[in-house]
């Protein structure tokens, strides 16, 4: 209830997405895990956002109000395929091209790891 | 992340522990940190100390030229609430928006009605079972309401004996005297005395439940934000 509410740690989504991560480990699939380690500006999502993602691309979590999901599910099976890790910036998004960023005007970097 | 470490991770949270996630943003090494539980420590373990006081999880750079994201993972925070009284009634709304998962103990059913307090927590008991049930952590705050010995001092002899980061006492200075007096013939002390806030909250000249409320809010947030070596060191 209150948890969802909570500014700065998200604990409940924190919950969610580790939980996920086991499970999804559990069962043998190959998993990666991202991780918002900075933002500036408005970023939608605080730092310490996650999202787990499995070998066959289903995901859980987010990292922003939707605008990179896509871009970062993307590199995560990369990561799960070569089990390295990735630090990714991404940033304002360029309406006239069709280039991943954040239309809120924010910026932000990702951590994306394979558990392993 | 290892398995094994994001299964110890998941133990922890699942035991409320307070832990700090630190991983190696060029090697990928994780490792995990419990700032609250050591005494002292390196450069990491300081740092780790800092975003777990502040809540907010983020990169440090430390002397070697590793960089380190230090991932937060504190329990939620809770208070607990002696006495669903009017201004319990903000208050716990309030608290709510600000993060806390609230529950109020009342034995008085006429009081702690679902009515006055829809989405609340109730704890139908008396305040020192309340307490046991409720288990409060160094994650809780807690604040007595009822001003009645009855119900506030069984509550608050079993708090003083847990780790809160907070509790505050509603009651006149005299009020909270007479408590003093009552609490020591218990067989508490200074150090214990100090914890409370009594009158609790900031001197705001609040007036109403919902001002008292705000009052309450603000010192709770000091103490959660601020904690106590800084506090005393910021007044002098």
């Amino acid at each position: 209830m209150a948890a969802a509410m909570t500014l700065e740690t998200d604990v409940v989504e924190h919950e969610k997405v580790l939980e996920k991560a086991a499970e999804w480990k559990a069962a043998g699939k190959g998993v990666a895990l991202a991780t918002v380690v900075a933002t500036w500006g408005s970023s939608p999502r605080p730092v310490g956002s996650q999202l787990v993602v499995e070998e066959g691309g289903d995901f859980v979590g987010s990292v922003s109000g939707g605008c990179i999901e896509g871009a970062v599910v993307t590199e995560a099976r990369q990561t799960i395929q070569d089990g390295q890790t990735r630090l990714i910036d991404y940033g304002i998004s360029d309406e006239t091209a069709w280039q991943v960023g954040l239309a809120c005007g924010g910026k932000c970097e990702v951590f994306i790891e394979p558990v392993d | 992340m290892k398995t094994d470490l994001l299964k110890q991770l998941l133990a922890d949270r699942e035991a409320k522990r307070q832990v700090v996630l630190a991983t190696d943003l060029a090697s990928g090494e994780g490792q995990l940190l419990y700032p609250a539980e050591a005494a002292a420590g390196d450069e990491l373990l300081a740092a780790a100390h800092r975003v777990m006081q502040a809540d907010k999880s983020g990169i440090v750079e430390l002397a070697a030229g590793r960089k380190v994201f230090l991932h937060v993972y504190n329990p939620s925070l809770r208070m607990l609430i002696v006495g669903a009284v009017h201004i319990a009634q903000p208050l716990s709304q309030m608290a709510t928006l600000a993060g806390y998962d609230v529950a109020i103990v009342d034995p008085r059913r006429e009081f702690a009605s679902p009515d006055r307090f829809p989405g609340v927590t109730l704890i139908d008991a008396w305040p020192d079972d309340g307490v046991e049930q409720f288990a409060p952590d160094r994650r809780t705050a807690v604040v007595t309401l009822t001003h009645d010995p009855k119900l506030d001092d069984p509550a608050l002899i079993k708090v003083l004996r847990s780790d809160v980061f907070y509790i505050g006492c509603l009651g006149s200075n005299r009020t909270h005297g007479k408590r003093l007096e009552r609490l020591a013939a218990e067989g508490f002390g200074e150090a214990d005395f100090a914890r409370i806030h009594g009158p609790v909250g900031l001197d705001i000249g609040a007036k109403s439940p919902a001002e008292i409320a705000v009052s309450i809010i603000g010192e709770v947030t000091e103490a959660l934000r601020r904690p106590a070596p800084a506090n005393a060191a910021a007044a002098q």
